[in-house]
């Protein structure tokens, strides 16, 4: 197996606290790796650093051997890394296909929206994400009247249709219920065929349907790694989240 | 051609509107207003390309810039010191008139004589070409916008700054015209314009056929606006505007749509002041500063600043009540005005054109029961279409 994803000495400071501090783990292809730890710990930074968002203080992330702290946001995107965001941040006045096509990976540049025209392979695409993602028959509703673990979905799909290498997930299952749990569980095993998957998630039970391999993160540092079983036994772990 | 006909006029909903207001720009008007309410009307119109500017890129960009009197004003200068110099060699042709021995330098337009230029500054120069002039009304103005966007937009400013900083350039714009008087005629503007290569634009035939070109740029204007909005960038400029992060982390570059879409609404208004100038024959300082520029806003607003069809109407009506009710209540004009923005935007966030939205179906149910009691064909189709239209933008 290729590493993917390589992060070495990541620091990020905000006056001087500092958020991330000299992390170093990577990714593998075809990989899904879950990121847990208590409130704080620096999990949603730590994506935020990857996709582009924060601009890190310290130490360098190489995805496919290229630096991604060098590029913008929106290449960072085409370069093959998807986000999904903590709060599921959807289109709300645009419907659910409306909401993936903007998504679809084509016609990025302002001309190219102008002119883009929606064929028939875009519209197969959408629907083909669409029942990915459990919406066939929403396509036409608006993002704001979809339930929460359906916008939870829907921006999963967003990430989806644009293909992408690595998918930066933040808490994909958020607000769910118990079904829509398993389904996710389903559709995130589904998805991490031919790409590598980071998740960030606090329900263990989840955590353990989903992960591949565990990274527990604890003031900033990097505290375990391992299989799940591996980490719950770990001593340092229960004390982080026991408390003192 | 369907692709075209859904996307410019909107499919049959967006064409029925369409049709609606070229009936009233291209009959209604022309028949029922005499020379004196037409003329006001040109006048009006050409503040109606920059509400539907706004509507782009403020209603659905969400970019709300409160100095498009800059762009509009710019594109009138731009055209007004055509006219002048034309007006100038005129005169100079004139010859032993009053007005050229009044004049030291024969062929310079009046206010650089009093000003004490004797020779055409070069920043003029361009404007002895009407080709020239024509690209320039749309350059200056679009460059500028590009300038400024991507100044601003790829630093991410936005919002109340963004608008905040829109003021102060035309605010900058007017101290600079009222200071360099001598290339730009002052705070009295560049006044006395006459001919427009050789055709008189001050006679009733004249002003009928502006009217009707300017009417018939504003008509296209909507549907370059409606080919917009209905790409997949206009989506993009809706979607920016309730997420511009996810549109940011989607790959797309919000910088760029922005500036792309600032500059659109540049060039509309652009086109608007340069036919103010050509149409009313002057431009001044005073018409391109901070106060008109809001007053756009306002025009957008009241009509409904989603609605491209939405901003003439509210152009139309708002400022028709400034001539009617600032005659009638010069002073207590401001307070009326202030006032209504602050209803419609309260009560009304969509305008006119939600107005008609909201309580359009229901009214056409009522006159539709109304009229089916009787066997009688729908009788105010106008009226019906007209809602219609306002529904569907």
């Amino acid at each position: 197996m290729s590493t993917e994803l390589q992060i070495k000495d990541l620091t990020v400071s905000f006056d001087g606290f500092k958020a991330v501090d000299n992390l170093t783990f990577s990714v593998d292809h075809e990989e899904l790796r879950v990121v847990i730890g208590p409130n704080g710990a620096g999990k949603t930074t730590l994506l935020d650093l990857i996709c582009g968002k924060t601009k890190p203080t310290g130490g360098s992330i190489r995805f496919n051997g290229r630096d991604l702290c060098r590029l913008h946001e929106n290449s960072i995107v085409r370069y093959g890394v998807g986000r999904k965001f903590q709060t599921p941040s959807i289109y709300p006045k645009l419907t659910v296909f409306e909401n993936l096509e903007i998504s679809f990976p084509r016609g990025r540049g302002t001309w190219g929206s102008l002119f883009f025209k929606q064929s028939q392979d875009v519209r197969d695409r959408i629907r083909e994400v669409a029942r990915e993602i459990f919406l066939s028959d929403h396509l036409q509703t608006p993002g704001e009247h979809l339930s929460h673990g359906q916008k939870q979905w829907l921006e999963i799909g967003m990430v989806l249709i644009a293909d992408p290498k690595l998918m930066l997930l933040d808490e994909p299952v958020a607000g769910m219920s118990h079904r829509e749990r398993q389904q996710t569980a389903d559709l995130l095993r589904r998805i991490c065929k031919g790409r590598s998957v980071v998740v960030i998630e606090h329900d263990m039970d989840f955590v353990k349907q989903i992960a591949h391999k565990v990274t527990v993160m604890h003031q900033g540092k990097l505290l375990v790694e391992g299989t799940m079983e591996e980490v719950q036994a770990n001593e340092k772990v229960k004390e982080v989240y026991l408390g003192d | 051609m369907t692709a075209l006909y859904n996307r410019a006029l909107g499919g049959k909903s967006g064409t029925v509107g369409l049709i609606t207001l070229c009936v009233l720009l291209f009959l209604v008007f022309p028949m029922f207003l005499d020379n004196f309410r037409l003329a006001m009307m040109s006048k009006y119109l050409s503040y109606a390309f920059v509400a539907v500017g706004l509507v782009l890129c403020w209603g659905n960009g969400g970019i709300l810039s409160l100095g498009q009197g800059l762009f509009w004003g710019f594109g009138g200068y731009c055209m007004a010191a055509f006219l002048k110099l034309e007006a100038a060699h005129n005169i100079a042709a004139e010859k032993g008139s009053d007005q050229i021995r009044a004049l030291s330098t024969v062929g310079l337009p009046d206010f650089m004589d009093w000003n004490q230029i004797t020779e055409l500054p070069y920043i003029w120069y361009p404007f002895r070409s009407f080709s020239l002039t024509l690209a320039l009304v749309f350059l200056v103005p679009t460059l500028l916008a590009y300038i400024v966007g991507t100044a601003m937009f790829k630093r991410r400013v936005g919002g109340v700054y963004f608008a905040l900083i829109t003021q102060a350039l035309c605010w900058i714009m007017e101290i600079g015209f009222v200071t360099r008087q001598g290339w730009t005629g002052g705070i009295n503007g560049i006044t006395d314009l006459r001919t427009c290569m050789g055709w008189d634009i001050r006679t009733k035939s004249a002003k009928l056929i502006l009217y009707f070109v300017t009417s018939g740029l504003l008509v296209g204007c909507v549907v370059v606006g409606r080919f917009i909005l209905s790409s997949k960038l206009g989506r993009l400029l809706v979607a920016m505007r309730d997420g511009e992060d996810r549109v940011r982390f989607s790959g797309y570059s919000v910088s760029n749509l922005k500036t792309f879409i600032f500059c659109v609404a540049a060039a509309m208004s652009a086109l608007g002041g340069a036919l103010f100038s050509i149409n009313v024959g002057f431009m001044s300082p005073k018409l391109v500063t901070i106060e008109p520029s809001i007053y756009m806003v306002i025009f957008c607003a009241v009509g409904g600043r989603y609605s491209l069809l939405g901003a003439i109407y509210g152009t139309i009506l708002v400022s028709y009540g400034k001539t009617y009710f600032s005659e009638m209540f010069p002073n207590l004009w401001y307070f009326l005005m202030g006032s209504v923005f602050i209803l419609v935007t309260r009560f009304f966030p969509e305008g006119l054109a939600g107005a008609v939205n909201h309580f359009g179906p229901m009214l056409g149910r009522k006159i539709g029961s109304l009229l089916s009691r009787p066997a009688q064909p729908a009788l105010p189709g106008g009226a019906v279409a007209m809602l219609e239209s306002e529904r569907t933008n």
